[in-house]
């Protein structure tokens, strides 16, 4: 047992100035060090998953109180909460499986089958693969649509925004905008997040009668129905703003859903 | 120096924050209410005890050509874990502590700790050490803490003390203590205070202001 233990022993009585006992520190400590935080991140995860997702859930039942009224329709449908459906991006129909709830955009995006690479090009968004399924949230009243939520997401200045655009039945008027997950500099872009600012997005037009979208960020002073002030001392939250809604309305993200939408309804 | 001194000595005395003048940043940043305040004294307290006790507990074996690398790996490594225990047990602290959890790392207060207590101390009075400067620091940050959010919204760990004019009572909230510079306002005044109770500790100004009678040049 003693001479098991004798290289370590031998190695701790090295003087401290010694060229390998330097070494073999630093290797130790970032050894040690490393598994340490490793294994608290893993065995921590499921708890902080839970977290984040009862956040988003809790951020998605605040959008629905802020749009006024909508709180009573559900109430007079009968429903507590909106209704999810799995969207085919690439055609815009709704997928015939009912498992919505399974969908795994972590998973998808993992597997070559369910998602698609985007070309640079097309990746305003800054996200790299799109899922070729997106689940979309739904409220209806006798089979006709009152709100449609789309979830959407890109890269901001140093973090991925999530947020929730909610449509009114039209399919061009925004009813409100939720943030869902952000993690920019706080007290400028972070002001994404403020009711304040979120409260500009009711009303805005995501798009024109010829159906190009055209709702953006802009710098000092919305003029038009298509545009909302954008975050002063956060050009580039503003921009990636701009850029995640120009990508998911388009026509990689929920152009086609929203345009057969138009047509066939339901 | 007794067990006794190197917890008490830092709470007033040899105060982290008013005398030796560390950890400034996060003294600013997170005491906009009390409740913040309090988990940040927790968790600084925490990671204080903690790495001044691996550390001490390594001192003989830490070569001093690339201690303070050693020394930032361990104190790194702990606010990591609690930050993660943090936004497992605590998110919506973990939430409104955002980044300066993460951020206790590069508070200079424990490197500081470490390098002039632990690497030269056995384990209980380095732990004492930075039980008594952890404290020392939330002390302040607690005083901060409570007078920032009660004159900047009339409330304390956010239960309404007062009514404000916009509730229809009295009291106008003042918006300067809910911004960064109110910080430094009231860090000042403590220094003064606590300099004003001890002259011991005013230091002696580097250079003397010249008057007319030194001559002209």
């Amino acid at each position: 047992m003693a001479e098991l233990f004798s290289p370590v022993r031998n190695f701790f009585a090295r003087s401290n100035d010694d060229l390998v006992k330097i070494i073999g520190m630093a290797v130790l400590v970032a050894l040690v060090s490393s598994a340490a935080v490793s294994v608290t991140a893993v065995m921590l995860r499921p708890y902080q998953e839970a977290n984040r997702a009862a956040e988003q859930q809790a951020r998605m039942d605040k959008m629905l109180d802020t749009l006024p009224g909508m709180r009573d329709l559900m109430m007079e449908t009968g429903v507590d909460t909106l209704e999810t459906r799995l969207v085919n991006l690439d055609d815009g129909s709704f997928a015939s499986s009912d498992d919505a709830a399974a969908f795994d955009l972590a998973a998808a995006l993992q597997d070559e089958e369910a998602s698609i690479a985007l070309d640079p090009d097309a990746d305003i968004a800054g996200i790299k693969r799109r899922a070729n399924q997106s689940p979309v949230y739904l409220l209806q009243k006798d089979g006709d649509l009152m709100l449609i939520v789309l979830p959407v997401y890109g890269a901001g200045y140093q973090s991925t925004i999530r947020a929730a655009l909610a449509i009114e039945a039209d399919l061009v008027t925004v009813a409100a905008l939720a943030i869902v997950e952000q993690g920019d500099t706080p007290g400028f872009g972070a002001r994404i997040e403020e009711p304040d600012w979120l409260a500009q997005w009711p009303g805005k037009k995501i798009a024109d009668e010829t159906g190009t979208v055209r709702i953006e960020l802009v710098k000092g002073g919305a003029s038009t129905p298509y545009e909302v002030d954008g975050i002063s001392g956060a050009t580039r939250t503003s921009n990636g703003m701009t850029n995640i809604l120009r990508f998911w309305l388009g026509d990689k993200g929920f152009g086609p859903f929203l345009t057969r939408l138009r047509q066939k309804g339901l | 120096m007794s067990l006794k001194h190197h917890l008490i000595a830092p709470l007033v005395g040899n105060n982290p924050i008013t005398l030796q003048i560390l950890g400034i940043c996060s003294a600013l940043a997170v005491t906009t209410t009390l409740s913040t305040a309090i988990t940040m004294s927790v968790a600084l307290t925490v990671v204080l005890c903690l790495s001044n006790c691996v550390i001490s507990l390594m001192r003989h074996h830490i070569p001093p050509s690339i201690r303070l690398i050693i020394q930032i790996t361990i104190v790194a490594s702990i606010v990591i874990v609690i930050d993660q225990f943090m936004q497992a047990f605590m998110f919506e602290m973990s939430k409104k502590l955002s980044i300066f959890v993460g951020l206790i790392v590069t508070n200079c207060l424990v490197l500081g700790r470490a390098e002039a207590c632990a690497m030269r101390n056995a384990v209980l009075p380095s732990v004492m050490d930075g039980l008594g400067n952890g404290l020392g620091y939330s002390l302040v940050l607690l005083i901060v803490g409570a007078l920032r959010e009660f004159l900047g919204t009339g409330a304390l760990m956010g239960v309404p003390l007062v009514t404000t004019v916009a509730d229809g009572g009295w009291f106008q909230p003042l918006g300067l203590m809910q911004l960064a510079p109110s910080a430094f306002f009231i860090l000042g005044l403590l220094v003064w205070l606590v300099r004003v109770l001890r002259p011991e500790q005013v230091e002696r100004p580097e250079f003397r202001l010249r008057t007319r009678e030194d001559g002209r040049s």
